[in-house]
């Protein structure tokens, strides 16, 4: 069980390569399955390569519980990665590429016959030990590279978009394998994806990367219904929302004075509600809307709304959206608890 | 059936153009005299051969001399042109254009336009008339292949996969032997055996070079040959396809029956 740490990390390429870090803070807890998040070119990847050691950071420092690994090589840092693609070495079967790390480890060849068949056992692929590579499907190649790497028992595991590669039944067979196995060996296990559905899915904790920064790291609950900024707010598919300010509890703004059901710092600040959570029909912060559009959207539907003006878009379940059309009027609510304040203005993250 | 015998048919046709043109040097070598306009030798010996085959001829001498500034050049080609031919096929830099044209100018230029500025450097430093010169020499024409082989087979490696073998605990020499070096052989092989016939058939560098006292197979082969003496000429013309002929042989398989392995794991 090893704490991850990234002390201000930075790094900076000459050249427009890769996205650039500035000054990351992070901490991986203990055994946690944490998901860096954000959109390409955030600097994921380049956080990931920072910390297998694949490239040198321009300033901070990276620690392993209280020890910086920051000037070892790759392959004394004792952290594992998966790359995107399972890159698996095609001169070598299945059986020889999990057992590739024990062999550098220089362990005596019974013993790695035994931990590989073990790990093979357990991600269901003892049949295909003697196979190569070139006679694996995508899923199969993507769990090879996974037990290849778990089989090391590493302080850190880090998976880099282990399943963007996969279609939609595999993934979520390879999300199931990868919670199990990350519970089972409680590896502090960093995945990087830029696909918040997924991140959501998948870890305990979520660190969002936005522009080389840290925009927001904590559970995933938290980064979907109480985001930091509105740069969040809006990655996490935030479209609402509504200059204005707090004053006792309450939120003044073009719709009038909103009830707030959390406490929120006294001023200017935006509102944002998610389109999930605008009831149609009577209830608390009751407004008057016109329809203006009605988007069935297979297991949703979409409804662009006016409120006294103001632009909103809700999402409701595809039967309450039916019987909407164009120009009719609805009464609709916004819950206190769905409403949601953050700081305006704050240029430091700028989202899309 | 029909397949069959195309097949038989294909490999008549090849084995006809590659061994016919040998009949005549291989009648030769065992003729005493063969004058027009008979179809077959008057009379048979075996004194080429022995001539050939005798250590005081020299001929054995310089089969061996020829082979060992072949493998020589070859390894000192693949020394240099593995690394360069990483950087080229791996890595995007500055000017890499520019060292690509430079790299190709050798083999596209004639090495008659090479010669005599070489020549007069080697003179300088005491390279002409050496066996090391010579293998210098070599290196001008030997070298574009090898590095231009090497960046094609490198620009299909995934630069990744070195990496991951790195994050497994393995150390950067480690991670080439035991992952780029099984990955790249198939090309490093297809590349030596051109470096290695691109050096063995060297006529002119190694004339110019060697200044006579570095005696390859072609240049015994051309005097033998100018001097008339076909029956010797015949006999070295032999011994002197045979390497070609046996590498070719030897590197096959690996070559062509497993190419797979020259397209697993390496980007589509």
């Amino acid at each position: 069980m090893t704490r991850l740490t990234l002390a201000g990390l930075a790094k900076t390429y000459a050249r427009s390569g890769p996205a650039t870090l500035h000054g990351l803070d992070l901490t991986v807890e203990s055994g946690s399955l944490t998901a860096l998040l954000g959109p390409s070119g955030s600097g994921k990847t380049t956080t990931m390569k920072l910390i297998a050691g694949l490239i040198a950071p321009d300033a901070g420092d990276i620690r392993l519980d209280d020890r910086s690994i920051r000037d070892l090589p790759p392959e004394r840092r004792g952290v594992a990665m998966v790359f995107q693609n399972p890159l698996l070495f095609p001169h070598l079967t299945v059986a020889g590429n999990v057992g590739f790390g024990l062999r550098m480890r220089g362990l005596p060849p019974d013993r790695i016959s035994a931990e590989v068949a073990a790990m093979l056992a357990r991600v269901r692929l003892s049949d295909l030990a003697d196979r190569r590579p070139a006679q694996l499907s995508g899923g199969q190649a993507q769990r090879v590279a996974l037990a290849r790497a778990l089989v090391l028992r590493p302080a850190v595991l880090l998976l880099d978009e282990p399943l963007s590669s996969l279609d939609a039944t595999l993934r979520d067979e390879m999300r199931g394998l990868i919670r199990d196995l990350q519970r089972e060996t409680g590896i502090t296990t960093l995945v990087v994806t830029h696909d918040q559905a997924e991140a959501v899915a998948l870890a305990d904790r979520i660190a969002l990367l936005l522009d080389g920064r840290l925009a927001q790291h904590g559970p995933p609950e938290a980064l979907y219904s109480r985001p930091a900024s509105e740069a969040v707010a809006r990655f996490f598919g935030g479209v609402n929302f509504l200059p204005g300010s707090v004053r006792e509890g309450r939120f003044d703004c073009a719709l009038g004075a909103l009830e707030l059901a959390f406490a929120a710092a006294e001023g200017p600040g935006l509102l944002t509600i998610r389109p999930e959570a605008i009831r149609l029909g009577p209830g608390p912060n009751q407004r008057g809307a016109e329809v203006r559009a009605a988007t069935f959207l297979g297991t949703q539907t979409r409804i662009d709304l006016t409120v006294q003006g103001v632009a909103l878009e809700a999402l409701v379940a595809p039967d309450a959206g039916r019987a909407l059309s164009p120009g009719s009027r609805v009464p609709i609510s916004l819950p206190p608890a769905a409403l949601w304040v953050v700081p305006r203005g704050r240029a430091a993250t700028g989202g899309e | 059936m029909r397949a069959d015998r195309l097949r038989l048919l294909a490999g008549l046709a090849l084995a006809g153009f590659l061994i016919l043109p040998l009949v005549p040097l291989a009648l030769w070598s065992v003729a005493q005299g063969w004058r027009f306009p008979a179809l077959l030798p008057q009379a048979w010996s075996g004194r080429a051969w022995a001539h050939a085959l005798d250590p005081a001829s020299g001929v054995l001498a310089s089969l061996a001399l020829t082979t060992l500034i072949a493998l020589a050049t070859t390894l000192l080609a693949a020394l240099v042109g593995v690394p360069a031919g990483r950087a080229l096929g791996l890595y995007r830099f500055r000017g890499k254009g520019i060292v690509t044209l430079l790299l190709l100018a050798p083999a596209v230029l004639p090495s008659i336009a090479v010669v005599f500025g070489l020549h007069g450097l080697f003179l300088r430093l005491g390279l002409t008339g050496t066996v090391a010169g010579v293998i210098l020499a070599h290196l001008i024409p030997v070298l574009p292949y090898m590095t231009l082989v090497m960046a094609a087979v490198f620009s299909r490696l995934d630069p990744d996969l070195e990496a991951q073998a790195r994050t497994l605990g393995a150390t950067p020499f480690r991670a080439f032997r035991a992952v780029t070096l099984p990955a790249i052989l198939p090309g490093l092989l297809t590349a030596s055996l051109f470096a290695f016939l691109v050096s063995w058939s060297q006529y002119l560098l190694t004339l110019a070079i060697g200044g006579g006292r570095v005696q390859t197979l072609p240049l015994l082969l051309f005097s033998f040959s100018s001097a008339g003496r076909n029956d010797i000429a015949g006999a070295i013309a032999l011994l002197y396809i045979l390497p070609g002929v046996l590498v070719l042989i030897l590197t096959a398989r690996q070559v062509t029956g497993r190419g797979a392995a020259l397209t697993q794991g390496l980007r589509p």
